[in-house]
């Protein structure tokens, strides 16, 4: 047994070595400067900010109060959102599980089918709802029918890519079994597979009728139906106290989703 | 009758994990396969029914030869051999009915899969197999709210819900407690002679081995060393088989060869 | 000894046959009534065919002739996303420990709750517009947009985290003596460190992904650019755009994650 004497006394201590507190360092440095350059380089012009207090408090003013005239159509809008996000989820929902399923590694037949899969996965989720919607209303013009279709190609690339994870991370081993018994595999995709990925299915959808309704809000911004109709045509007649009126249905109607999609993801665990 | 012949199993370019096995099972008679881990046992049975694929050798069972099958007629044949895993490989989230009844999912209509609407013979004999192992109260439980005991007899249900040829059961009782592996043990030895059935398990426990099989079958890194009944296995045999290294066993062979 | 039935029903899901069946009437009637009132042009829409026709063939090839124009967009975007994702998580910080029920009293807890469900409620497309009102239009407007955007979720899920922190640590500071600051600094801020950087940098993402989408109703950024491409009937830039979008948001996914793999 070896004791040999420290041959320096041990009195000093740092958590990172000269290295990581260099590159630590050098990390923090970069980020200052790049937030640097994004706001010398960005056009503001800053009287504007200055006065952006005075002026947001000038528009709440004219917000006040909310008009509830108009409340009728507003709730019927309301009601048309709804109605397009319900049923666009539930399409894209219907749509997905094929497309989630050649997209997972364990279910997919075949290489092609993956980078098909995925393919339409990516290019559904990198473009925004609205993107989607300003390409619809010029094909199938103003209306409900391009807000439908908007949320639906939206979604199916956020439904897909989360049930293709679930597949993927379900337990293997009943698959084994069932195909020990000699099932077909769409036996035992219904058997071994749907079963496992159900929690996750519901789950995810209701998510996405969430969002979803919170997307369909503003479609009407760029005439994809809705009560974003309703709210860009009381901004562009300056007309404040129904703006206020609609965003208080709009903030009534996301608590709503709210409520209602806890409510759901409660009874289903 | 399984007759097992000459069945290789390699890995990539490593040495072969099974080496020329041959093997012959007929009757009704429960046969143990023992060996240490990485003796081959896994692998021998899931090579029967194709879950691992033999690099060459032959397996037939009553006249038809497996290794030559095409897909379809695979999935056709698999029919006849029941499976029991160390797992239990239940499907969690169905019912104890329903997992039972997927052992014929290779019988019944894609609609009849579908809708849970099982032929009444099925169901008739799900419910004699149920109460035969001590299970019926359970149909309609999920199959997650059993104990591992009770998972495992519906895994053996399951599997002879199929009305197989022979039953495969793959270290049935490793994770179960003391007690009840000796239940399924004895419940598997007494369905293998009502049934008229062969049995082959994989099992690590010799004790349970000696005293539930008909014939033992010992492995050693790929080859089969001992073939005999239970009383013949003396500490000497079983020093043969669960004894050294893989290292030193090429040795031998070298020094052979 | 029972007698071997012949006959099994899976239980259902819903037990009570009143409330199940209530329930697919429910749903059907909803159908029903919402296809038949449902304000579809169907002319419109099978006019649509080939329209779309007209339009994809007008949008290929891409064209990238203005591509300083959209160069200028990107940067842009880029700018209000680093601005807002720094912005927003600098305020993100406080509100979360305000919004956190085992750090916050009652009071401070709800203020904090509240602002944070306010900030979540309006779409970032409708909180753009009200700063576009408020301060004019251009990339400030944009920015402030997706700071908001970035406190509704990086407080919320920060929040969250702090809820579940161990305690025992914050005990054990408590116990030796030490002052509330430090004990933030050692019990508290390691525990939600890697959560907070994770957070961040998904935030970043996403925020680059909103940024091109403010610039439809005027807050900067390359939203302005794809909305005039549209307007003009410019499909062939239109879909140059959309494709170098779509390209950014791969890229920046992909770093995005690969940071947050190497850091977990």
């Amino acid at each position: 047994m070896s004791t040999q004497p420290l041959q320096q006394t041990l009195d000093h201590w740092s958590r990172f070595t000269l290295r990581q507190r260099l590159m630590r360092y050098g990390g923090l440095a970069l980020t200052l400067l790049v937030v640097a350059w994004a706001l010398s380089s960005i056009n503001v012009i800053w009287e504007w900010v200055w006065d952006a207090p005075n002026q947001m408090g000038d528009l709440f003013a004219r917000m006040m109060p909310p008009d509830p005239r108009n409340l009728p159509s507003i709730l019927e809008a309301i009601w048309q959102t709804v109605n397009i996000a319900t049923l666009a989820t539930m399409i894209a929902v219907v749509v997905s599980l094929p497309v989630a399923y050649i997209s997972a590694q364990n279910t997919t037949p075949n290489r092609i089918a993956l980078w098909i899969g995925r393919f339409i996965l990516v290019s559904s989720r990198s473009v925004n709802t609205i993107i989607w919607a300003l390409l619809f209303v010029a094909i199938f013009g103003p209306g409900i029918v391009a807000g439908i279709v908007a949320i639906m190609f939206r979604s199916i690339g956020f439904l897909g890519k989360l049930l293709g994870e679930a597949i993927e991370e379900i337990d293997q081993k009943p698959v084994e079994a069932l195909e020990a018994c000699g099932a077909s595999r769409f036996k035992i995709v219904l058997y071994a597979i749907v079963p496992q990925v159900m929690p996750a299915f519901f789950a995810v959808a209701i998510l996405r009728w969430d969002i979803n309704l919170r997307e369909s809000t503003v479609l009407g911004l760029v005439g994809a139906g809705g009560i974003g109709m309703i709210l860009q045509g009381a901004i562009d007649t300056f007309n404040w106290p129904e703006v206020s009126m609609v965003l208080l249905t709009i903030l009534a109607l996301v608590v709503f989703g709210e409520v209602v999609s806890s409510y759901l993801r409660k009874k289903i665990l | 009758m399984l007759k097992i012949t000459k069945l290789t199993k390699r890995y990539g370019t490593g040495d072969p994990v099974l080496k020329e096995l041959d093997l012959t099972v007929e009757g009704d008679q429960l046969t143990s396969v023992i060996g240490s881990s990485g003796a081959g046992k896994s692998t021998l049975l899931r090579c029967i029914n194709r879950l691992v694929e033999p690099t060459s050798g032959s397996v037939d069972l009553n006249g038809t030869e497996f290794t030559a099958l095409n897909s379809r007629d695979l999935r056709i044949a698999r029919r006849r051999i029941g499976m029991v895993f160390q797992s239990f490989n239940l499907i969690d989230r169905l019912t104890v009915m329903e997992n039972v009844q997927s052992g014929r999912l290779g019988y019944i209509s894609t609609w009849a899969a579908l809708t849970r609407r099982y032929p009444r013979e099925d169901i008739a004999r799900a419910y004699e197999l149920m109460e035969r192992v001590g299970i019926a109260h359970y149909a309609n439980k999920r199959a997650d709210e059993l104990s591992g005991g009770e998972r495992q007899r519906v895994g053996v249900v399951r599997a002879l819900m199929q009305r197989p040829e022979i039953l495969l059961a793959d270290e049935p009782t490793a994770s179960l407690d003391p007690k009840t592996s000796e239940q399924i043990m004895s419940l598997l030895r007494d369905l293998a002679s009502e049934l008229k059935l062969p049995v082959i398990i994989n099992i690590h426990n010799v004790t349970e081995a000696k005293e539930y099989s008909d014939r033992i079958v010992g492995m050693r890194y790929g080859r089969i060393i001992f073939d005999d009944l239970p009383d013949q296995l003396g500490t000497a045999e079983m020093d043969e088989i669960y004894a050294g290294v893989p290292a030193m066993d090429r040795a031998e062979v070298g020094a052979v060869a | 000894m029972s007698q071997a039935k012949g006959s099994w029903r899976k239980p259902p899901f819903i037990a009570n046959p009143l409330i199940r069946l209530g329930l697919y009437g429910a749903v059907a009637l909803y159908f029903i009534f919402t296809l038949a009132t449902l304000p579809i042009d169907w002319e419109r829409v099978s006019d649509g065919m080939s329209r779309a026709q007209r339009i994809f063939s007008g949008a290929f090839p891409p064209s990238f002739e203005r591509s300083g124009l959209m160069i200028d967009g990107f940067l842009e975007s880029l700018k209000i996303a680093i601005l807002a994702t720094v912005g927003g998580i600098l305020l993100s910080v406080p509100l979360a420990f305000m919004a956190a029920g085992n750090i916050a009293i009652k009071p401070i807890y709800l203020l904090g709750r509240g602002i944070i469900i306010v900030a979540r409620s309006f779409h970032p497309v409708i909180v753009a517009i009200i700063f576009v009102k408020a301060v004019g239009f251009g990339p400030f407007a944009g920015a402030l947009t997706l700071v908001v955007y970035s406190i509704g979720f990086v407080a919320k899920l920060l929040a969250e985290r702090i809820e579940e922190i161990d305690f025992g640590q914050v005990e054990a500071m408590r116990a030796a003596g030490a002052g509330y600051i430090v004990t933030l600094a050692y019990a508290v801020l390691p525990q939600i460190m890697p959560r907070l950087v994770g957070l961040g940098i998904y935030q970043l993402d996403s925020n680059l992904r909103a940024s091109a989408v403010v610039g439809i109703v005027g807050a900067g950024g390359i939203g302005a650019t794809l909305a005039n491409a549209f307007g003009r009937y410019d499909y062939d830039f239109a879909l140059a755009i959309t494709m170098v979008i779509v390209g950014v948001i791969l890229i920046s996914e992909a770093v995005s994650g690969f940071i947050r793999k190497r850091i977990a």
